[in-house]
């Protein structure tokens, strides 16, 4: 496998047309794609990779974008795109549509700040906003991470048990931006790697019928309880899809949740993205000063890992959880998980709302949040980063 | 389970099955059935339809009136899931055709940038606008398509601005093949859909088609209605090759437009402003003789 200095977008756009490619013995790959800020390289590679077997459409908007994967996939094809910020909220409709009619797209969301105002820096509410369609959602740390975990998407995504799209979020411009070293897979290894996509509600006419009309609320309800019973059939799965990863590529990527240095912890700060990298830094320092300090970096959004939560906690008395996203009237969406996970446990869940809008989450700011995690009796409202600082 | 409709197995290869939810006199019942006659049970299209009554007449799930594979898509999403599966079928050697049956709101409104981007990309899909010149699904609210002085939920005191010219458009994307279909003249419609067929890349074709319920007439005077459409003028049979060259299929023959509103609760005397409909045909016709003089369509066309 060629290890390269690559982009994070980069790397994401080349693993998708590798993904598609791998397709093409069966009934290739088609897709929609358009540009925004930080996403757009990845649409530029995507157009610019030559498919033996796909086609990549330039849409006139990410309503289409998602629209043509829909019908791509609808057709059994291999379908994936990528967006950012307004442009998920202007996708939103289909992103729903995608899940309820269960077709195995991946999308890669680079995390961009929701305007107004306009900013195009990092912050993961345009992917949070999008917590209750009927996708899985992880966030990865660094750019291999990107690599390993679309592929993994596809499988997860395409496995019978699952049928469910799923979104990989990564840190615009922090990851999509910036150079790493990347082992970028080779074509073979990933046609090994994933089965030929097999979409079993593909429409046909061997077997004409109607996806995605109408039905009654006991027929809905069912429908969302299969997608709720699949979503919980994910874990597993994904345990398989490390499993089969780790044969091929002979390396095996972080699952659901990694916990660090929390059994004997009692004090847990979370985070995801690049900001679970800068928290492992400053939990260190803190290790070393023996204080007993552990966090998670959190992964796997959706589902949401409820009991690899309670089980990483332990018994640590305290949680703070660092959020990069703000639901107005309420406050951190990982927050509301955490604490929704830990309810009815006699420990402290506190929010934190950290590099809102793209701000740097300073290793010293990380260290004022344990300062204030330990000195609290109480939880209180959500602390804001530029209030308290 | 996903929602997924299927048909039994006798009534496959229908494009729309008997026992359907449309109203008595819908214009997309004949629309479709003379599709069927125009390319036979052996050709049936791929559908997409998006919200609209078009997929409504599907009924719920478990059942479908359509015999066909249907893709029912977002509103505004119906060429662009359409592009999808044209793809995949083009990629895959697939023969059959792929068609958007969608309603002159997701037409003319909410669907204009996703018909217009499929159009410019020029993809292989044949899109039908049924328009019925209102928003039938949600119970007769006005749409651009709706014509002026006509009185709809939204327009109580009928509609003051005239009706869009989706033609032109069209046209002006330059598409292979653009046509308007009237499902009273079966030989005219079954010929131009065979054309459409036959053309690759974009083709738009534009039925006018009777809606009952939200025109407030007689069901059995659907097509009836739409002779007079024609024959007074109002709605002008023509076709439009690659955006340049124009045939006209049938010449107005002094048939007053007075005939066509009378039969139709939705134009009252006070809501319509006659001699503005009246100038508002004859330009129509001034413009459309022009072009088809100036551009005629070739022989081969
Ligand atoms: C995004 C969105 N907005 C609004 C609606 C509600 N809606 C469903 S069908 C429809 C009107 C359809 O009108 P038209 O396309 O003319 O088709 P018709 O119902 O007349 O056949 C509307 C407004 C919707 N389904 N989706
Ligand atoms: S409301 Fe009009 S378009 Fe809709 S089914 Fe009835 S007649 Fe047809």
């Amino acid at each position: 496998m060629p290890r390269a200095m690559l982009t994070g977008n980069y790397a994401a756009g080349k693993t998708l047309a590798l993904a598609g490619e791998a397709n093409r013995n069966a009934r290739g790959c088609v897709s929609g794609a358009y540009p925004i800020t930080p996403q757009t390289e990845i649409i530029e590679v995507l157009r610019a990779h030559e498919f033996v077997k796909g086609r990549v459409v330039p849409v006139e908007s990410e309503h289409s974008a998602m629209g043509v994967c829909i019908g791509g996939s609808l057709g059994g094809a291999r379908s994936f795109t990528a967006s950012s910020s307004n442009g998920l909220a202007y996708m939103n409709e289909n992103v729903f549509a995608a899940g309820y009619y269960r077709l195995p797209i991946v999308m890669v969301a680079v995390n961009r700040t929701l305007g107004p105002p306009w900013n195009i820096w990092v912050d993961q509410g345009d992917s949070l906003s999008l917590r209750d369609a009927p996708w899985i959602q992880f966030y990865v740390e660094s750019h291999q991470e990107v690599v390993d975990t679309i592929l993994m998407a596809f499988r997860v995504a395409e496995d019978e048990r699952v049928l469910l799209p799923v979104m990989v979020a990564m840190d615009g411009f922090v990851v999509s931006h910036t150079l790493m070293g990347v082992e970028l897979p080779e074509q073979e290894q990933v046609d090994r790697y994933l089965p030929a996509c097999h979409v079993p509600h593909r429409l046909r006419f061997d077997h004409p019928a109607t996806v995605g009309g109408l039905a009654w609320p006991r027929e809905t309800e069912r429908h969302r309880k299969d997608i709720q019973e699949s979503m919980e059939r994910v874990p597993a799965v994904l345990t398989e899809a490390l499993d089969a990863f780790e044969q091929v590529f002979g390396r095996r990527p972080k699952g659901p949740l990694t916990a660090e240095h929390t059994e004997d912890a009692e004090v847990v700060l979370v985070a995801c993205n690049t900001m679970a990298r800068t928290l492992r830094n400053v939990v260190r320092e803190r290790r070393e000063r023996g204080e007993k300090i552990g966090m998670i970096a959190h992964k796997l959004f959706r589902p949401f890992p409820r009991e690899l939560v309670r089980q990483a906690i332990g018994s640590a008395r305290k949680v703070g959880v660092l959020d990069r996203n703000h639901s107005p009237g309420s406050g951190g969406i990982f927050w509301q998980e955490y604490a929704t996970s830990l309810q009815g446990r006699d420990l402290l869940v506190q929010d934190y709302l950290v590099g809102l809008g793209g701000g740097d989450v300073t290793p010293q700011y990380i260290h004022e949040v344990i300062d204030d995690l330990l000195a609290r009796k109480h939880a209180g409202e959500p602390v804001w980063e530029e209030v308290t600082a | 389970m996903t929602t997924t409709a299927t048909v039994p197995e006798d009534y496959c290869n229908h494009l729309l099955r008997a026992g359907n939810t449309n109203c008595a006199g819908c214009g997309m019942s004949l629309g479709l059935q003379l599709i069927e006659q125009a390319v036979g049970k052996d050709d049936l299209p791929m559908l997409v339809i998006p919200a609209c009554c078009g997929i409504v007449t599907a009924g719920a799930f478990p059942t479908s009136a359509y015999g066909v594979p249907v893709a029912a898509s977002t509103f505004a999403s119906a060429p662009a899931v359409g592009t999808g599966l044209t793809t995949v079928a083009q990629l895959n050697g697939e023969k059959h055709f792929t068609m958007c049956w969608c309603g002159d709101g997701g037409t003319y409104d909410i669907g204009m940038a996703t018909l217009s981007a499929a159009a410019e990309r020029n993809e292989d899909l044949i899109y039908v606008c049924y328009d019925n010149e209102i928003y039938g699904n949600t119970g007769g609210q006005r749409s651009s398509a709706t014509p002026e002085g006509v009185r709809t939920t939204t327009t109580p005191f009928g509609k003051t601005e005239r009706k869009k010219d989706i033609m032109g458009i069209m046209a002006a994307h330059r598409v292979p093949y653009a046509a308007t279909l009237s499902v009273a003249h079966r030989e005219d419609f079954i010929r131009k859909f065979r054309k459409a067929r036959s053309t690759r890349g974009f083709r738009f074709l534009l039925i006018l088609s009777p809606c009952p319920t939200g025109w407030k007439s007689e069901p059995a005077q659907s097509v009836d209605l739409i002779q007079l459409a024609v024959r007074s003028g109002l709605f002008p049979l023509y076709e439009v090759f690659e955006g340049q060259r124009y045939r006209i299929n049938a010449e107005p023959d002094g048939t007053p437009i007075e005939r066509y509103m009378e039969l139709q609760r939705r134009y009252s005397s006070k809501s319509v402003n006659l001699e503005h409909i009246k100038a508002g045909i004859e330009a129509q016709w001034h413009q459309l003789h022009g072009l088809a003089a100036a551009f005629p369509a070739r022989e081969d066309d």
